[in-house]
C-alpha cells in the first residue's frame, strides 16, 4: 500500500455531481421532423463522502443512476457539473490533456464490473490481464518482478499462481470475478468501485466473493463504493448506504439507521419488496406503479406518483436531501421532515 | 372469467398406463390421486463428440393440481432443463434417455411434435426469464394473444380479441383496450412480463412452467409480478412449477420446493421445512450463504469449491467433495431420496443432519 490516508478521514467526495446525456434524435431528423433536443439527467446533483476504510453502498432500481455515479467517480464519464474530490484534491477532468497528475491519482482508484464474462479480454492470458495495470502505471519494470506480483495477487484472491498461464474461458464465473478483483488490486488502489460485483453469480459463489472482499478490506484498508440492487447484499457488506431514485439521492444513513428505521417512503418500499426467507407464504401488497420515464420526470418529488404519503406540496416542490434535527442521516422527503412518516 | 369452451382437440387420455418398474424409492408424491404432473426417473442426455453427458439423472417428483412447486439450484444444476423437458422444448441434441413424464396420467414425453404442440399452451404453458425475447417484436401484443387463443380455443377473431383484452386487464395492464394494439417495445419490462403471463394464461392451462420469471426485473416490479402470479394461479387453480435461483421468491410463493444439485434432486419437501430445517448439507450451505436483509452477519457461510461440470460428476454423492459431513460411503455409493418426516433428502447422513 502506498501512503494511505489515516482511517476515518474523507477519501472520496462527490460534490453535487451531475451527468446529463444528450439523447436527441440525429441532427437531420431534428431539422426535418422538428424534434427538439432531448437531455436525460442520469445523475442530478448527487453529493456524498466516503471515509477511508469504509464501505459506502448505493442502492436503487435499474435506471436510477447508480452505475453512472460509479463511472463518474472512476472517470469513465466526465461530470456535466460538480466535482469529484479524492484524498483532498479535485480529480482532473477525464479529458484533461495533461496526463501526468492523472496517472498519479488514477491508479489509486479501480473498478470491478458486474459481468466477469464481458470484462476480461478472452484472448489474453490471466497473467497478462492482471499485469496490464502494473505496466500501464509503471509500478514495476522488470518482468520477473511483474510475474511475482501477479502470482502474489492470484494467491490473494484464492487462485493459484499457475493460473496466470490460463485463459478466462477456463474459469467459472466466480473465479473470473476473482480475476477481476486481482486486476483491480494490481495497481495498489485505495479505493475500489464495485458495480454489482456479485449480481451475475450464484449465491454460494456470491458468498465466497463477498467474504473475499471483506477479507481484503480488513487486510489492506481498502475503501469501497459498492453498487447493488440487492439490499440483502448491501446490508451484509456496507457501513453506510445511499438510496437513489431517478438520478437523485433520497436517503443516506448508516446501515443500521437505514435498515432498521427507514424514513423515505421509497426506502421502505424497497425493503418491503424483498422476498423474505423468514416469511414463507406471506401475502404482500406491492407498491403499484413503475419508475417514471427519466426523460419526463414528475414535478416536485420524483417519487410522489407512487408515494402513499404524497400531498400537494410533494407534487409542486422538490424536497432537498437534508439531515433531520439531531441525526446524521439525511433524507429528501417532506413527509419524513414533518414527521408524517414516523410510524 | 367466462368458462372456456372445451378444446377442439380430442383428448387422447391413456387411462391404462402402467408404472414403469425398476426404480425403487418412492419420491415424495402429492396424493397420487390428485397428481397433475408426474415426472419419474427422468434422465436427459447430451451426446457430444467426447461421449454422452448426463445432464439430468433419475429426477422424480410430482405436482398436484393448483400447487406451486419451487425448483431451486445454482446455474447448471438442471432446473431449467427439467422445465424444458416437461414442456417438450429440449434443445437438440439433448434428449430424454429414460424415465417418463405424465400429465394427468397421460404420457407426454413421447408425443409426436404436432400433438405436443397442442399440449403446450393449452395444458402446459411457459413463462421465460426475458420477456423481450419471448415476445415477437414484429407483431402487436393483441395479435400474439389472439393467435394463441385461436390456436387452442374455437373462438372467432372478435371473440379472441375480447378475450385478449380481458386477459390484459386481469394481468393488471392499464387501458388494455388501447395497449392491445401496442408492440412489445412500447411496454416496460414489468408490463412486458405481464403480457407474457397473459399469453401463458390464454388457454387456461393446468400447469405453468415459469423459468426465472422475475429475474430480469427490479425488486419492486418483481414483487408485483409474484403477487400477480400467485393470485391468478389461486383464482384459476393453475399449478405452477417455479424455477428460480432466488430462495426468497420460492419462500414466499411455493408450497413445496425441490433443491437441485448436479442434475439430481438433493432435497424436496414443504417450503417451510426445507428452508428452516434443511436436511441435505447442500441445502443447509445454500441457506446459510444467503445474506439477509433482516439481520447483519459478520461473515456468510460459504460452500467451498463449485458445482462439478457435467463431464466430471464425482462418483457416489455428487456433493461429497464439497461436503463437510462426508463419510467413506458417500464417495462410493450414490444416495437416493429418502423420506425423513415430511421432506426427502438424498444424503446418507441426512438423519444425523438438522
Amino acid at each position: 500500500m502506498n501512503a494511505s490516508p489515516a482511517k476515518g478521514t474523507r477519501l472520496v467526495e462527490a460534490r453535487a455531481i451531475s451527468k446529463t446525456f444528450d439523447v436527441s434524435e440525429p441532427f437531420l431528423n431534428r431539422l426535418l421532423e422538428g424534434k427538439p433536443r432531448l437531455h436525460l439527467r442520469a445523475v442530478d446533483a448527487v453529493s456524498f463522502a466516503i471515509s477511508q476504510g469504509e464501505t459506502f453502498a448505493l442502492v436503487g432500481e435499474s435506471g436510477c443512476g447508480k452505475s453512472t455515479v460509479a463511472r463518474l467517480l472512476v472517470g469513465l464519464y466526465a461530470c456535466t457539473a460538480g466535482e469529484v474530490w479524492f484524498d483532498g484534491a479535485p480529480l482532473a477532468p477525464v479529458d484533461s490533456t495533461d496526463a501526468t497528475p492523472q496517472r498519479q491519482v488514477r491508479h489509486r482508484i479501480q473498478m470491478i464490473f458486474q459481468d466477469p464474462y464481458a470484462s476480461l479480454n478472452p484472448r489474453w492470458t490471466v497473467g497478462r490481464i492482471i499485469a496490464e495495470p502494473i505496466r500501464v502505471h509503471r509500478l514495476k519494470r522488470e518482468e520477473t518482478a511483474i510475474g511475482a506480483r501477479v502470482g502474489h495477487l492470484l494467491d490473494q484472491v484464492g487462485l493459484a499462481a499457475a493460473d496466470a498461464e490460463r485463459y478466462p474461458h477456463q474459469f467459472s464465473g466466480g473465479q473470473r470475478q476473482r480475476i477481476s478483483i486481482a486486476r483491480a488490486l494490481a495497481s495498489e488502489p485505495d479505493f475500489l468501485v464495485c458495480d454489482e460485483p456479485t449480481s451475475a453469480l450464484d449465491v454460494s459463489v456470491q458468498a465466497q466473493v463477498l467474504n473475499l472482499m471483506k477479507d481484503l478490506q480488513a487486510d489492506q484498508g481498502l475503501t469501497y463504493l459498492f453498487i447493488s440492487h440487492n439490499l440483502a447484499v448491501v446490508r451484509h457488506v456496507s457501513d453506510r448506504v445511499g438510496v437513489m431514485y431517478l438520478g437523485r439521492l433520497v436517503e443516506v444513513g448508516s446501515k443500521r439507521e437505514l435498515f432498521e428505521t427507514p424514513l423515505h417512503p421509497y426506502t421502505r418500499m424497497l425493503l418491503d419488496a424483498i422476498p423474505d426467507l423468514e416469511r414463507t407464504g406471506r401475502a404482500r401488497t406491492p407498491v403499484a406503479g413503475e419508475v417514471p420515464n427519466p426523460l419526463a420526470p414528475p414535478t416536485g418529488c420524483a417519487f410522489h406518483p407512487r408515494c402513499p404519503l404524497a400531498d400537494a406540496r410533494c407534487k409542486a416542490e422538490r424536497p432537498l436531501l437534508e439531515a433531520r434535527a439531531g441525526e446524521s442521516r439525511q433524507v429528501a422527503c417532506f413527509a419524513a421532515h414533518d414527521a408524517r412518516a414516523t410510524t | 372469467m367466462p368458462s372456456t369452451p372445451s378444446s377442439t382437440e380430442p383428448r387422447s387420455a391413456h387411462p391404462g398406463f402402467s408404472v414403469a418398474s425398476g426404480y425403487a424409492p418412492a419420491p415424495p408424491l402429492a396424493d397420487p390421486g390428485t397428481a397433475l404432473l408426474e415426472v419419474r426417473g427422468l434422465r436427459v442426455e447430451f451426446p457430444t463428440r467426447r461421449g454422452v453427458l448426463t445432464a439430468l439423472d433419475d429426477v422424480s417428483f410430482s405436482i398436484a393440481r393448483g400447487e406451486t412447486l419451487g425448483v431451486v439450484g445454482e446455474s447448471g444444476a438442471g432446473k431449467s432443463l427439467t422445465g424444458a423437458a416437461i414442456i417438450g422444448l429440449l434443445e437438440p441434441p439433448g434428449r430424454i434417455a429414460a424415465g417418463e413424464i405424465l400429465l394427468e396420467g397421460r404420457r407426454i414425453d413421447q408425443l409426436p411434435l404436432e400433438a405436443m404442440r397442442r399440449v403446450r399452451g393449452k395444458e402446459i404453458a411457459a413463462i421465460f426469464q426475458d420477456p423481450l425475447t419471448s415476445l415477437n417484436p414484429l407483431f402487436s401484443v393483441g395479435r400474439q394473444l389472439s393467435d394463441t387463443i385461436q390456436t387452442h380455443l374455437p373462438l372467432s377473431s372478435a371473440q379472441a380479441r375480447a378475450r385478449a383484452i380481458e386477459l390484459l386487464a386481469r394481468t393488471g395492464i392499464p387501458a388494455p383496450e388501447v395497449r392491445i394494439d401496442h408492440f412489445p417495445h412500447q411496454f416496460s419490462g414489468g408490463m412486458r412480463q405481464r403480457v407474457v403471463i397473459a399469453l401463458a394464461l390464454a388457454a387456461e392451462p393446468k400447469l405453468i412452467v415459469a423459468d426465472e420469471p422475475t429475474t430480469a426485473l427490479d425488486v419492486s416490479i418483481q414483487a408485483q409480478i409474484i403477487t400477480l402470479l400467485k393470485s391468478l394461479a389461486r383464482a384459476s387453480g393453475t399449478a405452477i412449477m417455479l424455477i428460480t435461483h432466488d430462495m426468497g421468491v420460492i419462500a414466499e410463493t411455493a408450497d413445496r420446493v425441490a433443491v437441485m444439485y448436479a442434475g439430481r434432486i438433493a432435497e424436496i419437501g414443504p417450503v417451510d421445512a426445507t428452508i428452516h430445517r434443511p436436511r441435505h448439507p447442500y441445502t443447509q450451505g445454500l441457506m446459510a450463504s444467503i445474506p439477509s436483509v433482516r439481520e447483519t452477519r459478520q461473515r456468510l457461510a460459504q460452500i467451498d469449491g463449485a458445482m462439478p461440470r457435467l463431464n466430471a460428476i464425482p462418483p457416489g454423492c455428487a456433493f461429497h467433495p464439497r461436503c463437510t459431513r462426508r463419510a467413506p460411503q458417500c464417495e462410493r455409493e450414490r444416495p437416493e431420496l429418502q423420506r425423513l418426516g415430511n421432506t426427502s433428502a438424498a444424503c446418507w447422513r441426512a438423519e444425523e443432519v438438522g
